[in-house]
């Protein structure tokens, strides 16, 4: 494998994923936006993006064709294949469903429902927030002591033994979670300074390694 | 926790950024791309570009720029002026732009802010809004357009609760009596708005020093605080205001 792993970055017709292709082209990557499934297969990792309503994308995915391939790949990382790599709603999607789009089925890799942010906190939740996390887990490696990450959410996975790390809001919210070669973020790595940009070169460095 | 965000907000014309032109340290970094990545290395939590180019023929001048900044900055950026319809935001949002700012042209057709909302959510839609105190609305707030040119007769409070309404994930509200004067930030407009919308508000016009900053996330309520001169001219930097507000008993990123 060449020292630049190439990402394929699901474009399923949702929202706007310069901002995720631009950030793994900085951290190292030959990041490309496809829906070509041989493109997604041939990949050295995926990365699921997803922004706006949790039905919304799941229908978009159904929609591209995308879905099943999304599903499996995500079952396959899981299970220590391809690394794959949710942000955002491209975790809330790992899960059964959401509260926001009830009836909507997710990928149903992570058998647990998402729900509303509670709290006297004003929804969604668009800021900086700090992370409590599990600074061994491979993706947060390196990562600095007070680590920022930007957050734009009103629905949130619930915390479970996958969950690494964890943000304050109202209460504890599920920040991020890992399955072996599957990893997913609530927050937006890409929009968060130096320390998304961290957790980005340690996605590679999981493609890397996995390549071995 | 709610973490008070500060961004500075840089007014880009032809390519410059206007308000630093007297700032003698600024002048020859009065490259937009630059000064974004200035704030971004200060701990800024946001950058906000707003074109106030009035010739057409600037669009690439500024697409560009949009272009370089992106490439630097892994903050969240956002991008406004002379947008006016879904097509101009996907060009600027695949420049690398993480939102977009509606002014004017959401006020002409208030249904362009659900149309940006549905295409790239509503996280990606702020909604500017140029106001100023006059007796002619029911709030004492009446709504501007065009720069501030243009009064509307629309009461600054029944706007902002359309704006929600129709998909405004933000709303970026800029006291016009306020703007250029650093007498602090218009309180009273500030109060008015966050009791009446429970969406990120973020404050501009008028912030002078550390007080009116503290002022405007206390007594205010915003969530955000926006500020281009104090900036542009060296008179504070991005983290002492932090330092203060931190100071001051409100949450901020690492100060």
């Amino acid at each position: 494998m060449t020292s630049r792993p190439t990402v394929a970055i699901f474009d399923y017709g949702i929202g706007n994923l310069r901002s995720a292709q631009k950030a793994l082209e900085f951290a190292g990557a030959e990041a490309i936006l496809t829906n070509d499934k041989s493109i997604l297969k041939e990949s050295d990792g995926v990365v699921l993006p997803g922004v706006g309503a949790f039905g919304r994308c799941a229908e978009a995915l159904v929609e591209t064709e995308l879905f099943s391939i999304a599903a499996s790949m995500a079952e396959e990382a899981a299970s220590g294949a391809k690394p794959f790599l949710g942000i955002c709603i491209g975790m809330q999607l790992l899960y059964n469903g959401s509260d926001e789009s009830v009836g909507t089925k997710g990928l149903g890799v992570i058998n647990e429902q998402v729900r509303a942010i509670e709290g006297d906190v004003k929804i969604p939740q668009m800021q900086w927030n700090k992370l409590k996390c599990n600074f061994k887990h491979p993706m947060l490696k390196g990562i600095e002591e007070d680590p920022w990450v930007y957050f734009v959410h009103s629905y949130s996975a619930p915390i479970t033994e996958e969950s690494v790390a964890f943000c304050d809001y109202g209460s504890d919210l599920n920040a991020a979670i890992a399955i072996n070669n599957l990893w997913a973020t609530q927050f937006h790595p890409e929009k968060s300074g130096k320390t998304g940009m961290r957790l980005l070169k340690n996605f590679l460095s999981l493609l890397r390694s996995n390549q071995e | 926790m709610r973490v008070v965000r500060i961004i500075p907000c840089l007014d880009v014309d032809e390519g410059r950024v206007v308000k630093g032109i007297n700032f003698v340290d600024l002048r020859d970094a009065g490259d937009p791309v630059e000064l974004a990545s200035v704030y971004n290395d200060q701990g800024a939590d946001e950058i906000v570009f707003l074109d106030i180019t009035a010739s057409s023929d600037s669009r690439e001048t500024l697409h560009e720029v949009v272009r370089r900044t992106a490439e630097e900055i892994f903050i969240p950026f956002t991008v406004g002026g002379g947008i006016r319809s879904v097509e101009d935001a996907r060009q600027i949002l695949r420049l690398g732009a993480d939102k977009i700012s509606l002014n004017t042209a959401a006020v002409i057709r208030p249904d362009l802010i659900t149309d940006v909302a549905n295409e790239f959510g509503k996280q990606c839609v702020v909604v500017a809004i140029d106001a100023r105190r006059s007796d002619k609305t029911i709030c004492g707030f009446e709504v501007f357009t065009h720069g501030g040119r243009e009064a509307t007769g629309l009461s600054l409070l029944a706007w902002v609760r359309e704006v929600v309404g129709k998909g405004a994930g933000e709303i970026l509200l800029t006291s016009m009596d306020r703007d250029g004067t650093k007498d602090g930030f218009d309180i009273e407009m500030l109060k008015a708005v966050s009791q009446e919308v429970s969406v990120p508000l973020i404050a501009s016009g008028g912030a002078g020093n550390l007080k009116d900053m503290v002022d405007g996330a206390l007594s205010g309520n915003a969530d955000a605080l926006l500020a281009a001169s104090i900036f542009h001219f060296g008179e504070l930097t991005v983290s002492e205001v932090k330092k203060e507000l931190l100071k001051a008993g409100l949450a901020v990123r690492g100060a």
